[in-house]
């Protein structure tokens, strides 16, 4: 079941007045931009800025409000992304679109099976195999047809994601977000199979909000802010320049802050050890001490046991053996709420999950710790006076944008929910301060704010551990960076240590052992 | 592969975690061990000094498998024993599974042995009495492999169950044909599959509550109808014909399986062929493919143009055709009249056989016979007089069910969009 077209003819597409509303929310609006054959076209913009939607609009998932999606000049309409393939178009999704407990050849077959039998329709597993190993030559993009997919690697992932679209003879990629589950390693490589990939006339549009690559490997660069197209550059544009562009003001790309001066030794964990919720162990056996007044960053690679560490740390996940101490005592055994009230703020991975209740107000989910102590309430009732009046302080104190603090907070934009979770933890007393992820999803202006916050934190003379999939997150705030991989943590290193360095460290590359000892797993 | 990949995980976790000395496999172990212990030295004084004798036919008659039935009692205890104690060392682990069945079915002989010691067991009415028992399960249980795989939750064979056997016995009635009985009990069962399939599909209410009301629906519809129109009208509406026995010939000549297997009502072997239709049609077919996509992952099944709400629609109707067949033995196979709520649960046995099953067609039909045999076996001993009271006897089936399913089940993994609706986003 090929898409049965030529596939000779180069595709050129372009979007006319794409313009789609959710309620009164303008997530693009008005948006023009065309792809030349065999180019890669980044389509820059933050988190929130429509960059998904307009995708989404483009590969059939979403109809467009208004505006129209000429291919080779021909106006299309899509309603499903049956249509989008059929018209040569592939998408490689942020979060991959690959059903775990099927083989690579399954997946890449689903929906575009080779059959034998006629009605019958029985899988022709040969043919779809062979095709597989056929694209997977073809592009230089090694896949195992019967490996399963939850036992690949991500980089694997998504080579068989590019594969499964390349299979379907697209002539145009839109890869969503790719690199924000790779190693540095990892995202070398994809770019350099993008740029092969544009060499064979095949066009990309790469969705991205890091600059650094986007300078790598674009052709050209379309900067979309709040859902409009602000500008079109060429790759030698500054970094910079383009952070403006994205924003709308000038930015400051570093975080500004003085020499740590650390402390006694706050938190102090030796031989954790953590299983996740399958049972497998995901902690292996972590030493970690954080000082007063210094920011210990851990990096690594999302789905290291990172998350299951902090959820050690405060409560939330039973700890196998090892010893977690906060000021020499143990923290094992004690509730959540009594650890987070006995000084550790926490800003949690998944905001929407465990930070806030959207249901719940702004001024209700500033007081989600301390509703039952005075002046908020007691064990009986809540002093809704007390805790209007100090969330129209902290309102106004923590910048959050929001038309009153008896919103809900589900009515919040990310950066300003973040900064409600932010508000809340750092007004306890706090002795230690964890931020999982704390700028996940947020707008560039409200990560500045966010960081200059955990540094005044700092600065207080509180102990901060900073978790980020993002390097340049943990490079920036980091006073000592500890390297996360398969539980472990392989090496704490300054935050001076070249990028590259710290990559190989991320991927489980130690440099002083050979890299063939995890072969267990 | 859904067994490739449990067994993976296992794998990992047995890598992982060595150092857990009560793993699955000693846990097991130690239950069997357990009731092996009870089997050898609690039933084996209890039994009689006296013949036990298993014929191979429906009666008392011809060639029989003959023990000492306090002998038999004790001997098939230790053996349950003994495999109790091989698990319980934990060098086993391959052969887990096997084990456990022969431990299972050492201690199910040592209580026959037991109950029949001075008595007669008829193997062939045993056998075929346990398969006619599991016959509707194996149909609720594939209805269920169906929807769920798909990813819609269907608790709703009960009702399906009982829209089949009522209207199998008044169309069947009526039209005095056993056939258009059974085409109306596969319509009863559509009428509940696309309530399910609308309700759950389409206006994403919660699928258990769905098929939870949708049983009580079915049970309030079957039942009014059966007082007011069935019973003052038993004759004219409540005697519906039977499903006829056929017998393949040579076939049926089988000692033993064949007048079990082979001369039988035809429902038996239809079922028995779509426990095989469906098992390769889900692993090698381009529809088996896509239905695993649509339970395990559908916004990636959308993505590559997989319609899932039209594959799920599909699979819970065609579910529903299945199970209304499965209804139509409580009236044109088992009791030949409808009952008000006759089906008695059977509806939620075939969901545990479901689970039991994995998800899988052959293992329903497993489970499924599994729960039949313990309905069977209850049967025999009320009748053969056991000492053990009517009522516990009775509830055998049930907590054969519920031991199988809490603890027997162990690490499974549901289709992972299972109950899930699927919206667009």
């Amino acid at each position: 079941m090929r898409s049965g077209r030529g596939q000779e003819i180069p595709l050129r597409l372009e979007l006319r007045g794409i313009t789609k509303r959710f309620g009164d929310l303008v997530a693009n609006d008005h948006i023009d931009i065309t792809v030349e054959p065999g180019e890669v076209h980044a389509l820059l913009g933050e988190n929130g800025a429509g960059k998904s939607t307009l995708m989404n609009q483009l590969y059939g998932l979403l109809p467009p409000d208004e505006g129209e999606i000429l291919v080779n000049g021909e106006a299309k309409v899509f309603k499903s992304p049956r249509d989008a393939i059929a018209a040569g178009i592939g998408m490689v999704h942020q979060h991959f679109m690959l059903v775990p407990v099927f083989t690579v050849a399954e997946n890449i077959a689903l929906g575009a099976e080779e059959i034998r039998g006629g009605p019958l329709g029985i899988l022709d597993r040969r043919r779809n195999r062979r095709d597989v190993l056929a694209t997977s030559t073809k592009y230089g993009l090694p896949v195992d047809p019967d490996a399963l997919v939850e036992d690949l690697p991500v980089g694997a992932q998504q080579r068989v994601e590019i594969v499964k679209a390349l299979t379907r003879d697209v002539d145009l990629l839109i890869l969503d977000e790719p690199t924000a589950v790779l190693t540095p390693q990892e995202t070398d490589e994809l770019l350099a199979v993008m740029r092969s990939l544009a060499e064979t006339g095949k066009s990309i549009v790469f969705i991205t909000h890091k600059l650094r690559e986007v300078k790598a490997v674009a052709d050209r660069i379309t900067v979309i802010r709040r859902g409009r197209t602000v500008a079109t550059a060429a790759p030698d544009t500054s970094e910079d320049e383009l952070a403006a562009l994205m924003v709308g003001r000038e930015v400051s790309l570093e975080v500004s802050k003085t020499p740590a001066e650390p402390g006694r030794e706050v938190l102090k964990i030796s031989g954790l050890v953590v299983d996740d919720d399958r049972g497998v162990r995901a902690v292996d056996g972590v030493d970690l001490t954080v000082r007063a007044g210094e920011v210990l960053g851990i990096a690594g690679v999302q789905g290291n046991g990172q998350t299951e560490l902090v959820e050690a740390i405060v409560g939330l996940r039973a700890i196998r053996t090892g010893v977690v101490e906060l000021d020499n005592e143990s923290l094992a055994g004690m509730s959540t709420k009594k650890i987070l009230r006995s000084g550790v703020g926490y800003i949690p991975e998944d905001r929407s999950l465990d930070g806030v209740v959207k249901e719940f107000s702004v001024a209700e989910n500033l007081v989600l710790d301390m509703y039952d102590r005075p002046p908020f309430g007691n064990a009986f009732k809540l002093n809704p006076k007390a805790i209007n009046e100090s969330a129209a302080e902290r309102v106004t104190q923590f910048d959050i944008r929001t038309s009153s603090a008896s919103a809900t907070v589900g009515t919040l934009s990310g950066g300003n929910q973040q900064k409600v979770v932010v508000a809340r933890e750092m007004s306890r007393p706090l002795r230690l301060m964890i931020a999982s992820q704390p700028t996940r999803g947020v707008d560039v202006g409200s990560i500045e704010f966010i960081h200059s916050q955990i540094i005044h934190e700092r600065d207080n003379g509180t102990a901060v551990l900073v978790v980020s999939s993002e390097l340049d997150e943990v490079v920036g705030l980091a006073d000592r960076i500890a390297v996360m991989y398969r539980g472990r943590i392989l090496a704490t290193v300054s935050p001076d240590m070249p990028r590259e360095e710290i990559g190989l460290l991320m991927a489980g590359i130690t440099g002083a052992e050979p890299a063939g000892e995890e072969e267990a797993e | 592969m859904s067994q490739v990949s449990t067994a993976t995980v296992e794998d990992l976790t047995g890598v992982d975690a060595p150092d857990r000395f009560w793993n699955r496999e000693r846990r097991l172990g130690a239950g069997v061990t357990i009731i092996g212990l009870v089997a050898a030295f609690i039933f084996g004084p209890l039994a009689e000094s006296k013949t036990a004798r298993f014929t191979l036919s429906t009666d008392a008659t011809g060639a029989a498998l003959s023990i000492n039935g306090q002998l038999g009692t004790i001997l098939f205890g230790l053996i349950a024993v003994v495999l109790g104690v091989v698990m319980l060392t934990g060098r086993a682990k391959r052969w887990q599974t096997l084990l456990l069945c022969l431990g299972i079915a050492a201690f199910v002989l040592s209580f026959l042995c037991w109950q029949v010691a001075g008595k007669f067991m008829p193997l062939v009415d045993t056998l075929s009495g346990s398969v006619e028992y599991a016959l509707p399960l194996v149909l609720g249980a594939l209805a269920g492999v169906l929807g769920e795989r798909s990813g819609v939750v269907n608790v709703a064979i009960e009702g399906q169950f009982l829209m089949g056997a009522f209207g199998a016995a008044l169309v069947g009635t009526l039209a005095t044909s056993v056939w258009a009985g059974l085409i109306s009990a596969m319509i009863g069962g559509l009428i509940i599959a696309a309530m399910l399939a609308v309700l759950a599909i389409k206006f994403l209410v919660d699928q258990v509550v769905v098929g939870t009301v949708l049983n009580l629906f079915a049970l309030g519809i079957t039942g009014f109808l059966y007082e007011r129109l069935m019973q003052p009208n038993a004759l004219k509406y409540n005697q519906p014909p039977q499903l006829p026995r056929w017998e393949i010939p040579g076939l049926a000549d089988i000692p033993v399986l064949g007048p079990v297997l082979f001369h039988t009502n035809v429902l038996v072997w239809i079922a028995l062929i779509l426990v095989f239709v469906i098992h390769f049609a889900l692993k090698g077919t381009r529809w088996g493919l896509r239905t695993r996509a649509v339970g395990e992952h559908p916004t990636a099944a959308d993505t590559v143009g997989v319609r899932v709400r039209g594959l799920r629609y599909l699979n819970v109707m065609v579910g529903g055709l299945i199970a209304g067949a499965g209804g139509a033995y409580f009236t044109l196979v088992s009791t030949g009249a409808f009952n008000k709520n006759m089906t008695a649960g059977a509806g939620f046995i075939a969901l545990a056989a479901l689970i039991f099953g994995r998800w899988t067609p052959f293992g329903a039909l497993g489970a499924a016979l599994f729960f039949g045999f313990a309905q069977k076996l209850a049967y025999f001993l009320s009748v053969a007089g056991s000492p053990v009271p009517n009522q516990f006897l009775n509830m055998l089936p049930y907590i054969a069910t519920i031991v199988a399913v809490a603890g027997l089940v162990g690490r499974v993994r549901a289709p992972a969009a299972d109950g899930v609706p699927y919206v667009k986003s």
